[in-house]
């Protein structure tokens, strides 16, 4: 895949920082605001698509980065499951057990465990979406060489 | 806000229809964004902003790649004339609608009508969920903590997703 014309990479490098931070502020709001880690999760993936796109494959280290997605993805659901089973270990013994302090309604630090849950679902939802696009633009590119 | 629901849905049969007959695959990738958007109205108009959310994002990251891959192949659909399976599978694709059909409508009539009266479980939810979770969005509160093994499920279906994207694309072994 190749690159755009500088009109779009100009206009790329502005933008891309800001759509990503957008991901990040969805994902860590998601106890108090509409949205959430799956919804930030897609934006942040944006952010990387909108860069492969605008820059061309051939300008970043793409085998790499695949191999670094898939790990995040698989890390961050482990992460997942492990929180959902420390609820088995502390307090009441029940899975999905909501163990850490409730702390003020409405605060960004508050909620317990949910915003954990809330972030590293974002993390894999943005890595899944990321490596099913690099998946389409790498063994595109290996099956032309 | 019936008739603006029922406008909308109109909208989307008619895209998704356009998009099967479209003879450029671009276009027909292009009509198909006209359902999903169309969803994003009706979830905001039934008052569901956290899933107009999801909708629109992974509709719009859906389309760009849908426009990626059409750019990078063909636009042209390869259309071949169906043979005796192709009619087989028409006739059992129609038996199959008629039968679904059926069993929605017997069960339909059991229901209450839609938006009247939340269900029996929907209750304690709304009541208790902001002092049990003490999450301020209640979406975010059942979904994480009410109905967990929901989100673990689907996250993993993700992750099988693209385990699968990742083996059935790859036409080269690795080295």
């Amino acid at each position: 895949m190749k690159g755009m014309t500088i009109i779009v990479k100009k206009t790329t490098q502005l933008i891309a920082g800001i759509v990503f931070l957008y991901g990040i502020y969805v994902i860590i709001h998601g106890h108090l605001t509409p949205g959430g880690g799956f919804a930030g999760g897609v934006i942040v993936a944006g952010s990387f698509i909108l860069l492969i796109l605008a820059f061309g494959s051939n300008v970043m280290n793409l085998t790499k980065e695949e191999l670094g997605s898939t790990m995040y993805e698989n890390l961050a659901t482990l992460v997942v499951i492990f929180l959902a089973v420390s609820g088995l270990l502390i307090g009441a013994r029940v899975f999905f057990l909501n163990w850490l302090p409730k702390g003020n309604l409405g605060q960004l630090v508050s909620a317990g465990i949910l915003p954990l849950y809330n972030i590293f679902v974002g993390i894999e939802v943005a890595s899944s979406i990321l490596t099913i696009f690099l998946a389409l633009v790498i063994f595109k590119e290996e099956i032309s060489e | 806000m019936e008739i603006a629901i029922s406008i909308i849905i109109g909208l989307m049969i008619l895209g998704a229809l356009y998009a099967i007959h479209a003879k450029d695959l671009l276009s027909a990738v292009i009509a198909c964004g006209i359902v999903g958007y169309g969803l994003v109205i009706c979830f905001l108009l039934l008052k569901a902003p956290d899933l107009a959310i999801v909708q629109i994002v992974v509709e719009t990251i859906t389309l760009i790649i849908m426009v990626a891959v059409v750019l990078d192949s063909s636009r042209e659909e390869q259309f071949s004339k169906p043979d005796l399976d192709g009619y087989l599978s028409i006739a059992t694709t129609i038996v199959l609608i008629v039968v679904l059909f059926y069993f929605f409508k017997i069960s339909i009539e059991t229901l209450d009508v839609f938006g009247s009266g939340s269900l029996r479980m929907a209750g304690p939810y709304i009541e208790g969920a902001t002092d049990k979770t003490g999450s301020a969005n209640l979406v975010t509160g059942v979904v994480f903590d009410f109905r967990g093994y929901d989100t673990m499920g689907e996250a993993t279906v993700l992750v099988t997703a693209v385990l699968g994207v990742l083996t059935i694309l790859r036409i080269k072994g690795r080295k």
